[in-house]
Order: structure tokens, then sequence, then C-alpha cells
């Protein structure tokens, strides 16, 4: 049966196909929707984990144990999760194991634009590479067979591209071949040093066997179209190439690219005169053409960039210097359209009054709230990886107090970031006693990433429900002795809860209580907040004296009204928070139903 | 050949479910047809885009600068925002509403009142559809998407197709109804 399916939809297809019983991830754009769409599948356990390092040793024991398994996360989230792999590399599988990564060329949504290729280099596993929806099933497929025919744990890399891009699947059924029996085995499973060094070695075996698969399998294949000039191109890349060369070229079309095949690449290179090598981001495969000793006929690098998509305009650039014609008209008339805060965000209260402080440096981190750095707020002084906020922020403190500088550190996170990484960040201030403030904002979702549930949500994956581990028990375990759980929405509550924190000389914890506007609400949010965004707000233009004090609150439903030179909400957008309410000099704006 | 439509608006607006629409009908027709969003950051307050292209093989999911067929723009400032990925011979539907951004909500930019005139000057072929009135007519301010899907299947000649049962089949059964009487609309509109 065909199907329209995006990437990241065609790879739960194929590992459900392939008879995977355990998915785990943390949710990243634009990895996302491939633990959301698995909970459709019942006979799947899928879950959130805290983080990716935990959801891929997740993985690794449900391999171990002896049942098909995958851990998919964004390519950022691979960082934190290389430490297992690289050893569950030595070790080797089970029952299958397949890691998906998903990188973002073009950095749509993400803080860099690593190359995860380099992770299955560095790890010495094979990676696969799908350039379309149906590759990316059949590819998972192939993956978990690899897996547990060279023992191995597969990368397959997905870009933002492929993952959100739809196009159109054959899809079949389950196998449920994926179950291994547990065989207890100290020598392979447990890396003290004597057994790692003969894992070790078993590890350069494996990877000259892959390199022969490399060679023969149909993943990788040359497309002879009688041209004497070449292209090499992997993943969307390919697509892309297709675009702008269709069948004037030669192809050697690369889905399994590590390790890489030196012959039938030797093969192809010597058949052409000059080869354009097309990847998105490092020389990965270029470096190995160059070294197969083909650097004179190689355009890679020198011809495309490094950094960005290669869309089809971007080659067509790159190789002709030439794109489509275009319609000219008076761009100045565009205006920029940043995304901004949701109107109702409960973020919003928080950051109008931490922006107005003078002499405080704010260390942000990955989130929704990452929108506070830009206007009206300005209000953000970093932002690195995920819970890196309040960690920053107390080597930020020691360092103003070591200079003798007036100066105080607040971290912000969210509450899902708090569990990912944030907890050891908090703990690094409570242990060495820093004085920063700590703000958590908890918004009773994973807001960014568009909901996913989290320990603190009340759910799991499946929406069936959870114990929540509750934030402010947490901190309190952790030693913290001066913690405030505030509605960020009171204004004057928030600014009460800053003037405290700083007040203090020694660690403190702020928790903004408040869900998401976004959120659909579990039972338990209907009970905890009953009268959340039941209003909408609404201008009296009598008593509106068009002042604009309103609109530096940054919210999207509020407006200048061009003839009346007064302030007007879009009642489309507004759900009454009330922020601009207190804001108003003049009790102007007041609430009706919604 | 293959063909190009690009959908454009404010995150929020409903691009998605209406390209999610588009690709069905087109892939039941028998056309491949490739589809590319980017969602994310963006998912409020952003500008986004979902880029359709269908054929006998279509290769690349995504549209060149000056290559779309048509342009359908949820909104009057995006709809000049992505007008140089528009052919020199394409086609524009735009829906004749404004949804202010940041810098002009903070007063650092101002709203051009003529953005629809400068579409037409240099553009043939632009269609004003007061696609969020007409939804609100019908009191669902919501269902402006399946508006413009309908102004959409009629500038591209697609009305063979049965948009009102797939519309039927991947909305929610209460607001059914609403959606088909919406599309009617949009058709009517252009």
């Amino acid at each position: 049966m065909k199907k329209l399916m995006t990437g990241n939809e065609a790879i739960v297809q194929g590992a459900w196909e392939a008879g995977v019983m355990v998915a785990s991830a943390y949710p990243g754009t634009p990895s996302t929707e491939v633990l959301e769409n698995m909970t459709a599948h019942k006979e799947v356990y899928s879950e959130w984990a805290p983080n990716e390092k935990v959801a891929v040793e997740a993985a690794i024991g449900a391999s171990v144990a002896g049942v098909r398994s995958m851990a998919s996360m964004k390519h950022v989230g691979l960082n934190v999760a290389a430490d297992p792999l690289f050893t569950f590399a030595y070790t080797g599988v089970n029952a299958g194991m397949v890691l998906l990564t998903a990188d973002e060329p073009g950095m749509y949504s993400s803080q860099n634009e690593q190359d995860n290729r380099n992770y299955a280099k560095a790890a010495k596993i094979p990676m696969l590479e799908p350039s379309t929806s149906q590759e990316a099933k059949d590819f998972m497929k192939e993956a978990f067979d690899i897996s547990e025919k060279f023992d191995v744990p597969v990368l397959v890399r997905m870009t933002t591209r492929v993952c959100h891009s739809k196009g159109i699947v054959e899809c079949g059924s389950r196998s449920e071949s994926g179950k291994k029996p547990y065989v207890k085995n100290a020598q392979k499973y447990v890396m003290v040093p004597a057994f790692a060094r003969k894992r070790r070695v078993e590890v350069e075996k494996r990877m000259a066997l892959l390199e022969e698969f490399a060679e023969k399998t149909p993943m990788n294949r040359i497309e002879d179209n009688g041209s004497r000039t070449g292209v090499i191109a992997c993943g969307m890349a390919y697509c892309f190439a297709k675009e702008v060369f269709g069948d004037d070229v030669n192809y050697l079309k690369m889905g399994f690219t590590n390790p890489l095949p030196s012959k039938l690449m030797t093969e192809f290179l010597q058949g052409v005169d000059k080869c354009y090598v097309i990847e998105e981001n490092d020389p990965f495969i270029e470096e190995k053409v160059k070294m197969l000793g083909f650097s004179e006929k190689c355009f890679g690098k020198n011809t495309f960039p490094a950094y960005d998509e290669l869309t089809a305009d971007v080659i067509r650039k790159a190789v002709f210097g030439s794109e489509f014609e275009t319609i000219d008209y008076d761009k100045s008339k565009v205006v920029p359209r940043p995304p901004a805060l949701c109107a109702g965000c409960p973020h919003r209260g928080l950051f109008f009054e931490l922006g107005k402080r003078k002499n405080v440096m704010v260390t942000g981190d990955i989130g929704c709230y990452t929108l506070a750095q830009g206007a009206p707020y300005n209000s953000i002084d970093t932002t690195i990886c995920m819970g890196a906020s309040f960690s920053t922020g107390h080597g930020a403190q020691k360092a103003f107090d070591l200079k003798g500088e007036d100066m105080r550190v607040v971290g912000v996170l969210g509450d899902s970031t708090f569990f990912h990484t944030g907890i050891n960040s908090l703990t690094e201030c409570l242990y060495n006693n820093s004085r920063t403030v700590s703000i958590i904002l908890d918004n009773r979702i994973t807001g960014m990433t568009g909901h996913q549930e989290n320990p603190g949500s009340g759910r799991h994956a499946d929406l069936s429900e959870a114990n929540i581990i509750d934030i402010e028990t947490v901190c309190r375990a952790l030693g913290c002795k001066n913690i405030r759980t505030i509605n960020p929405n009171d204004l004057k509550a928030v600014k009460d809860a800053l003037d405290w924190a700083l007040s203090l000389d020694e660690p403190a914890v702020i928790i903004t209580k408040y869900p998401c506007v976004l959120k659909k609400f579990s039972e338990h949010d209907k009970k905890a907040f009953p009268d959340a965004y039941k209003s909408k707000s609404v201008v009296d233009s009598e008593k509106c004296i068009g002042c604009k004090a309103c609109l530096k609150c940054g919210c999207p439903a509020l407006y200048l009204d061009r003839e009346t030179g007064k302030a007007a909400i879009d009642s489309l957008q507004c759900v009454g928070c009330g922020v601009c309410e207190q804001i108003c000099p003049k009790q102007a704006i007041g609430k009706e139903a919604r | 050949m293959t063909k190009s439509v690009l959908l454009v608006g404010v995150g929020g607006q409903g691009t998605i479910l209406a390209s999610k629409l588009l690709t069905i009908g087109l892939m039941q027709e028998g056309y491949d047809v490739k589809m590319s969003e980017i969602h994310g950051m963006s998912q409020r307050g952003g500008s986004v885009s979902s880029q359709v292209r269908y054929g006998e093989q279509v290769y690349s999911p995504v549209i060149e600068k000056g290559s779309a067929d048509l342009l359908v723009s949820f909104e009057k400032m995006e709809a000049l925002r992505w007008l140089e990925y528009l052919k020199k011979d394409g086609a524009v539907v735009v829906n004749d509403h404004e949804m202010m951004p940041m810098p002009v909500i903070m007063g650092q930019a101002e709203y051009a009142p003529d953005i629809i005139d400068e579409i037409r000057r240099n553009c043939a072929n632009v269609k004003v559809v007061s696609a969020t009135a007409e939804a609100m007519k019908l009191g669902n301010g919501k269902v402006m998407n399946i508006i413009l899907l309908g102004s959409l299947v009629r500038s591209m000649g697609l009305e063979n197709i049965d948009w009102e049962k797939i519309i039927r089949d991947n909305v929610k059964p209460a607001f059914a109804d609403a959606n088909v009487e919406a599309f009617r609309v949009g058709k009517s509109l252009v």
C-alpha cells in the first residue's frame, strides 16, 4: 500500500516493519515526530527519555536483553549521548540497535550545524543516509539487519529536509523476527580494560567487513548516463543534484557512507573527467575522494559552500553561475517577521520584568525562552546548549565576584530542560555555593518542539498517566533553601520574587509555574489551573491615551491602530493572560469572556 | 512537467493542513508528489512556508527562487516576502489580511499600506481573496486555510479531484461540514 509520508513517518514505518520493540527519544527538531508517530504502534514500547544519553542507554539495554531497539534525537543530542555510543560500538549488539540522528543543515531550529557523520567515523560504526521518504523506510529495515549481521549499532543520518519532506512510500507488514535470547557474556558486555582491548580488535575486523559490504550494497549505486562528468552525492543533496543535472551526468549515489567503498569510488572516478562531490556540511566523502588520489578532478568544498543546505539553486549558481530569473519588486517594504513568544505565553511576564533589571547578566538555555533575546526584552546574554544556563551562570558569577564587579547572574531554563541536564547544572550552583538566581520556567510541557510530555508533566509519551516529578521537591532535595514558586502572569509576584532572590547572598531558585498557552490541558492541568485562558483582554478606547506602554510587553496580539492611534488587541490571538492590563497606566484594558 | 505551489503565511495559520490535503489529492490523482515544510522554532508568529511539487517524477521537494507556478499567501506581507520564488509569469492568490510583525508592533518599522499594489505592479496574475473575513462570516475564523485551498485548487485547474471527500476523510468529523463549506466558498472567490 502506498502512503504519502514525511521522512520521519517513514523511519517509523521502517522500524515497525523491522520488528522494533523499544523506542526511546528526547524531543528535538527535526527528529521529534519519529517517537511521536511511534506511539501509534502499540506493539512497540515508546517513551520520552529525560535526555538523549538516557534514551540511548535504554535502547542499549533493550538490545542486549534481546529485542530490536532504537533511539532518535537531533544532531546536538548525540553530543549528550556520545558516551554510551562509543563504548556500545565495542560491545556490539544482541538484537539490532539503530540510532537516528537528525542533522540541521541551515540551522532552522538549532544552535549549530555540526555534521554527525563524523560520529560514525569516530565511533567506528556503519552509517546510512537516506535521500527520500521511501529510502528512509527501506534503510531503516536494512539498518536493523546490518546491526545484527555485523554485531554493531548503526547510525542513520537524516537531515531536516529529509525528515520534514513528504514523498510516496510503499508500505509493508511487520516482521516479528527481532527477538533474541539473552545470554550472559561478560567478555562482550562488561568493558573493563582487559575485555575492552579484545573488543577493540573486533571493531577493526568488523570495519573491514563493513567496507566489503559497502562495495556491494545497492544503497551505493552508479547511474551511468554515458557522461564524462560525474556527481557523487548523498542524502537530500542527491535529490537537489538530480533536479539540476537530470540525466546529463553520471551519478554515484551514496546511501551507505561509513565506511566508504574505496573500490566502487575508484571505479566511478576513473570513468569521469571531472567529478562534483555534492554533500551538505563537511567534506566527508570528498576527503575520501582525495585520499584515493583524485584531487585534481574533484570539485567539492572549493565549489559548494560547507554550510547551509545545498538546494538546487545553490548548486545551479555554483556550477553554472546563474539562477532562475525572478520578479523584481521593492523589497524594502518587507518587514522581517522573527518568531516571537506567543500571545499569552507565560514566559512574557518574567522577561518583561527581567529585561528591566540593570547590572544583571541572564544566562539562557534551549527552549522558547531563547526568543526573549530579541526586542522588546533583550534579556538573554548567552545561549549555548541544553542545561547550560545555570552552570554558565555559576561560572560567570564567580568571575564577576573575583573581578569585584557589581553584577548579578540569573539563569533561565524550562521544565523539560531542567530534567534533561538542568538538574546537574543546579547541583553545580548549590554544591559550589553560587549566589546565582536559577529560574525554572515550568510551563508544564516541552514547548518549542511542539508539546511533548516530560517527567514533570504528568503523562507518558502515549498520554497515559505518569508520576509527576515535582520540580520544587527536587530542588529542595538537592539542598536549596531559598525557593519560590510563582504565577508569571502576576507581574507584582515576579518583581517581588526577583527583588527577594537578588537580595540574597546564596543560591536561590524561582519556579514560574503556568501551562503553555498552546498546551492541550491534562485533567491535572484543568484542576490546577481552572481559570487559565478562559478570557480575552479588550482595550477601552475612551480610556486609552495611545501611550504605547502596553506594546512594550512584546505581545503579538497587541498593536497600535493606524487610524485611531490607540492600542488594539487581535481577538483571534488574545487569551487574556492579563500582562498588558497590569502595564497600562490608565487601566484602559479590561477582560471579557473568550 | 513538474508544477510547484508555494503556500506561505504566519506560523499557526494552518498552511500545513492545507498543503497536506493538497498532497493527498494529488497523490490520489496519480501524480508523483513531494512536499517540504520547515517547522520548529517558527511554530508561532514566524514566517512559514509549505512547498508542494507534483508531476510525473519529482526529485527535489524544494521550490527554487523564480520557479513557483502559484504562490498562495495566507497573509499580505508574506506574499511580498516570498514573491521572488514566483515564476515571471506565475500567479498569486493572497488573503487580504494583515498580521503585524514584532518590529511593527515595537514601532521600529512600518507595515506598508500598499502591499497589494506593490504585488500587482510586478505581477500580472494576482487574485486578492478575503479569506479571513469570509471565514468569520462562516462562523469560524480557522477555516480560512480551507477557503484558500479552494482558491488554490481552482487556480491550478485541479477541480476534477474529489476534494470534499478528502476533506471529510482528513479533518475531525465535527468540523467536516464547516471545512467543506469553506472549500466551496474559496473556489467561488477566484
